[in-house]
């Protein structure tokens, strides 16, 4: 269901990749947008400061991380979480 | 071509305040990380490092000195300090005219830097201490150094990150060679383990939360040190003269850039610079026994390296051994190339080859002999020291075992 986070994730994808936001698909992986580990990195700076939530990431295993990068829905679903647990 | 011997070795860092502590304490496999003792470190998300612990500045260093040296001068200092006094040496006259010397560090008076800022962003102050400037520059501690010990000759800072001490070595081995220089101090020294040098690594997300673990399949990033390492690079014919004890023979140098990416490494780069140490000593491939790995511990880093170290040596690869001594003291990036050089000495001096720690499980993307937990004796005639570092500059150090 789109939402305010998926949006504003959309748009930090989208900067992070020099693509307009419509032109990101949900079932994306960030390679597919062009963004390599250092561009991952910087777009998860982007959402703890968009959504003043700390992201746990290592680019060492980002496979092993509890937040899905996987696809852009898996990003917009674990910022929500996120989000969640934050006003929780 | 002159030739090149190293007459004295000094070091502080995570593992011994001198070199004969920290290389026993690489022979023996200990951890020198630890938590870290800093000031806001419950701000921090990385709170580890390889830091120097039991350390009195007002021990070795009085109020006016203090008032100049910035933590990585310290170091810098006491590692020249026991060099020096190991290799005997005093510079006069026209000695003192053909020495010098050659320091890599990364981010010079980091701490001074951080502090200050401190006073005047954070609580407010409009004045600072009027040494700021000449405690926080990079030449500080090559200066403080040629201060002391009266070295007139031609000195420097090196500054490429990660690779910046092998840089410095590298330079030094090179005036020594040509004839510019007969005697050069030569290393690295860094201190980066306060607040701002801490949480900038952080930012990056290469940085492990529990430990440093090179070439093993869980590692899962680098873990900061601090501290440094100095040594006597000689003129061979000016030691034997004197009857210097020789540590061993600086045999080749090379080094490259991948002009590829500011942070991943490049195999080719790398290897180049490796394959370009062993052209440089003319030395046979499989005359190298041991390898001292820039082996950091990230994903990237450890099987580029293995890779590269594949592709330069080929077959022989699965034959020599290679090591990580970070998993012990920490990457002191800047410092980190001179406190490695010690392992280098000490294969080939000594015989022992000092272990890569932490390891755990085997990956196949590092599929080489990392001397796993335990340091192993072999007679080694030729050892590397690789650095590559952030912005793609290498540089590797081939030592030779002296024998005499």
């Amino acid at each position: 269901m789109p939402d305010d986070v998926q949006d504003k994730v959309i748009r930090i994808l989208a900067d992070q990749a020099m693509l307009e936001p419509e032109d990101i698909e949900m079932n994306q992986a960030p390679a597919d947008l062009g963004i390599d580990s250092l561009g991952l990195v910087e777009a998860i700076f982007s959402i703890e400061e968009t959504f003043d939530v700390s992201v746990p990431f290592n680019a060492n295993e980002p496979e092993k991380s509890e937040f899905d990068i996987s696809t852009v829905a898996a990003i917009v679903d674990a910022v929500r979480d996120l989000v969640r647990q934050q006003k929780a | 071509m002159k030739r090149v011997v190293i007459t004295g070795a000094g070091t502080i860092n995570a593992l011994g305040h001198n070199a004969a502590d920290t290389l026993e304490a690489m022979r023996e496999g200990r951890c020198g990380i630890g938590e870290l003792d800093i000031r806001d470190v419950d701000r921090l998300a990385v709170r580890i490092g390889g830091q120097v612990k039991g350390y009195d500045e007002h021990a070795h260093f009085n109020r006016q000195q203090i008032a100049l040296y910035d933590r990585f001068t310290q170091f810098a200092l006491m590692s020249a300090r026991e060099a020096i006094g190991q290799s005997g040496l005093s510079f006069e006259g026209a000695l003192a005219a053909r020495s010098g010397v050659v320091l890599g560090t990364s981010g010079g008076g980091l701490t001074t830097q951080d502090e200050n800022y401190r006073a005047v962003y954070e609580e407010g102050k409009n004045r600072v201490h009027p040494f700021v400037v000449p405690k926080l520059m990079n030449n500080a501690a090559a200066s403080h150094v040629s201060m002391q010990w009266n070295l007139k000759g031609p000195s420097f800072t090196v500054a490429t990150a990660c690779a910046s001490s092998n840089h410095a070595m590298g330079q030094a081995f090179m005036l020594i060679r040509s004839g510019m220089a007969d005697v050069m101090i030569t290393g690295g020294s860094e201190s980066m383990l306060c607040f701002g040098g801490v949480k900038a690594w952080e930012g990056l997300r290469v940085m492990s939360k529990d430990a440093c673990r090179p070439f093993s399949a869980t590692r899962n990033g680098m873990v900061q040190g601090e501290g440094a390492g100095a040594f006597v690079f000689e003129e061979y014919g000016h030691a034997k003269a004197r009857g210097a004890e020789i540590l061993a023979e600086v045999a080749g140098f090379a080094m490259t850039s991948d002009a590829a990416d500011i942070v991943m490494p490049s195999k080719q780069g790398a290897a180049r610079a490796i394959l370009g140490a062993m052209q440089d000593g003319r030395i046979a491939p499989d005359k190298v026994g041991y390898i001292n790995a820039h082996g950091t511990g990230t994903a990237a880093n450890d099987k580029t390296e293995c890779a590269a170290v594949a592709d330069a040596f080929g077959a022989h690869a699965d034959n020599l051994m290679i090591s990580s001594t970070k998993s012990m003291h920490g990457h002191l990036i800047g410092g980190t190339g001179a406190v490695e050089l010690l392992a280098c000495i000490m294969a080939v001096r000594d015989g022992v080859i000092a272990p890569t720690i932490g390891y755990e499980e085997h990956d196949p993307e590092c599929a080489l002999d990392v001397v796993p937990n335990e340091a192993r004796e072999a007679r080694v005639q030729y050892a590397l020291s690789n650095a590559f570092a952030f912005g793609g500059l290498n540089a590797v150090l081939a030592l030779k075992r002296h024998a005499g």
